[in-house]
C-alpha cells in the first residue's frame, strides 16, 4: 500500500488551480494558432490574435486569462493501492482549491445554493469525480469550468430509432442555439450512452482530452471529424462575429447503454479552455 | 465595417452613437460602470422602491463584468465581459433612463433590442476571454455601490482605448446574425463575403 499525505494533495491541487487558470495548455494554443491560420474572416482573425496575445500576457504575469475562473472540477483516478493519510482526500482537494483561488488571485464564483445565492467565499466545494483504477498511482485532472459556456450545454434522451442522425443534429443544434454566448471557438465535449447522468459526466470528461486528439475508436474518431466539419459550416465564427472557425475540437466519449436508450450530452467549453493534470 | 477604430468619450450623447453601425470597431474612453447579475437585481429593487440608483444612467455605458481580484499594483484584476442575455430582464429599466451603451458578450433579447432602438442605446461586444488585456485598459477603478457583492459590486472604471465592436446599432443591425450569414458554408466569397 502506497501512502500519500493529504498535504501533498492539497499542494498539487493549489498549483493545478493556478496553472489551469493562468496558462492555456500547449495543445490548445496550437489549436488556436491553427485556427488563426485557417480563419477566413478578418474580424475572426483579429479575435483569435487577441486571444493569443491575452494568453501570453496572462502567463507572463501569472494572472487569470479569463475573469470567470470557474467551477473547480476534478477527475481523480485513484489506484486501489493508494491510501491518503492525514485527512480525507475530499477535504484535501477543497483546501487546495481554497488556497489556489486565494493565492492565485482567482475569482470566487461559487454560491452556496441556487436559491440562497450567498458566495461561499473560497470557490469551494470542488466538484470531484472519482474513478478507481488498479495500481498505486494517483492522477488529478482539473478543469476550471466557466459558466457562460456551461450554461449553453444540453442533454437529450434520444430513442434508438432516432439514432445517430438525430445525435448529430442535436450536437450541431446545441452549438447553433449557443451561438456567440458560449464564446467560440469552442471545445465540444460529447457523451453518448449510459443512463442520464453518465452521458453528462462523459461529456465533461471529454473536455479534458488533449485538444484534437482523436478517440482511439476509429468509428468515433470519424464521427468527431464529421461533427467538427458541420459545426464549422455554421458560420458562427470566433466570438460569434462570423467566420469559419466555430470549434477547435470535438471529443466524443461513449459508454454502454440500455436497449431502450440513446442519451446524448453536449458540454461546451469556451476558447479559454482551462485544464491541467498531474500524476503523484 | 470601419477599417479604423472610432474613438468615443463617455458620457455619450445620442449624436455620438447615431453614426455607429454594426461591425464598427470602437475604442471607448472615459467612464464605464460595471454591473452584472446581482447588481442588476438590486438596481431593479431600487427603482421599484423609488430609491436612487448607484449612478445616473443618462449618457453612460454599463459593462457586464465581474472582475477577478487584482494583484498589487493593478487598478483592476482580469475583467472580460460576461453573457449579456442574463441582464436582458433588467436592461430596459436602465435604457429608459438614458443609458447609451452596454458592453458584454452574446445575443440580446428582442425586448432589449427594441428598447435600445426606441430610447437610443447601442450594444457593444468585447472579446470574452481577453480579460487580462481588457484590464490593462482600466486606469482607475472604485467600488461605488453594493460592496458586499464582491466581484459583482458596481464599480466606476476609468478606461483608455477600451476595444469593442458594435453588435446592435440603432437601425436593427445585428453583428451575430449578419456575421454568421456571411460566413455560413456556401455563402463565403459571395456578396455576403467581406471585401
Amino acid at each position: 500500500m502506497r501512502e500519500i499525505a493529504a498535504s501533498s494533495v492539497t499542494e498539487v491541487v493549489r498549483d493545478l488551480c493556478i496553472e489551469a487558470n493562468t496558462r492555456l495548455p500547449h495543445d490548445h494554443l496550437s489549436a488556436l494558432r491553427r485556427a488563426l491560420h485557417e480563419e477566413r474572416s478578418e474580424l475572426g482573425r483579429e479575435v483569435i490574435e487577441r486571444l493569443l496575445e491575452n494568453a501570453e500576457v496572462a502567463s507572463e504575469r501569472c494572472i487569470a486569462f479569463c475573469q470567470d475562473t470557474g467551477y473547480a472540477v476534478f477527475f481523480v483516478e485513484m489506484g486501489s493501492g493508494v491510501r491518503i493519510t492525514g485527512s480525507e482526500i475530499r477535504s484535501a482537494i477543497d483546501e487546495g482549491v481554497r488556497r489556489g483561488y486565494e493565492e492565485g488571485y482567482l475569482r470566487k464564483s461559487i454560491v452556496r445554493s441556487p436559491i440562497d445565492r450567498t458566495n461561499t467565499g473560497d470557490n469551494t466545494p470542488a466538484i470531484v469525480y472519482y474513478e478507481p483504477v488498479p495500481g498505486e498511482g494517483l492522477k488529478l485532472t482539473m478543469l476550471a469550468k466557466g459558466a457562460g459556456c456551461d450554461n449553453m450545454s444540453a442533454l437529450r434522451m434520444l430513442t434508438p430509432a432516432e439514432g445517430l442522425p438525430a445525435m448529430k443534429r442535436f450536437v450541431v443544434e446545441t452549438i447553433e442555439r449557443a451561438g456567440p454566448n458560449a464564446s467560440p471557438p469552442l471545445t465540444v465535449g460529447v457523451g453518448i450512452g449510459g443512463p442520464f447522468e453518465k452521458a453528462a459526466q462523459l461529456a465533461k470528461k471529454a473536455l479534458t482530452r488533449p485538444s484534437g486528439e482523436p478517440n482511439p475508436d476509429p468509428e468515433l474518431a470519424d464521427l468527431e471529424r464529421e461533427l467538427l466539419d458541420e459545426i464549422n459550416a455554421t458560420g458562427i465564427g470566433p466570438a460569434g462575429y462570423g467566420g469559419t472557425q466555430t470549434a477547435l475540437a470535438v471529443h466524443v466519449e461513449s459508454f454502454p447503454t440500455h436497449i431502450a436508450a440513446f442519451p446524448v450530452a453536449v458540454n461546451l467549453d469556451c476558447h479559454s479552455h482551462r485544464t491541467a493534470s498531474i500524476e503523484l | 465595417m470601419s477599417p479604423e477604430p472610432i474613438y468615443l468619450h463617455t458620457p455619450l450623447s445620442l449624436e455620438d452613437i447615431e453614426p455607429l453601425r454594426t461591425g464598427d470597431v470602437v475604442r471607448l474612453n472615459g467612464v464605464l460602470f460595471t454591473a452584472r447579475d446581482a447588481a442588476h437585481a438590486r438596481m431593479k429593487e431600487a427603482i421599484e422602491a423609488g430609491e436612487p440608483l448607484p449612478f445616473d444612467p443618462e449618457g453612460h455605458v454599463v459593462y457586464f463584468t465581474g472582475p477577478a481580484p487584482a494583484r498589487p499594483g493593478h487598478a483592476l484584476g482580469p475583467a472580460g465581459p460576461t453573457t449579456a442575455s442574463r441582464m436582458d430582464p433588467y436592461s430596459p429599466l436602465l435604457i429608459e433612463r438614458g443609458l447609451r451603451g452596454m458592453v458584454g458578450k452574446g445575443r440580446r433579447s428582442k425586448e432589449v433590442i427594441e428598447s435600445m432602438r426606441e430610447h437610443g442605446c447601442v450594444y457593444f461586444g468585447a472579446v470574452e476571454g481577453t480579460a487580462a488585456l481588457l484590464a490593462d485598459c482600466v486606469k482607475e477603478a472604485w467600488v461605488v455601490a453594493y460592496e458586499d457583492l464582491g466581484a459583482e459590486a458596481v464599480r466606476r472604471l476609468l478606461v483608455e482605448d477600451f476595444p469593442v465592436v458594435v453588435v446592435n446599432d440603432l437601425y436593427g443591425g445585428d453583428l451575430y446574425r449578419e456575421g454568421r450569414e456571411r460566413w455560413r458554408r456556401g455563402n463565403e466569397g459571395t456578396e455576403f463575403g467581406e471585401p
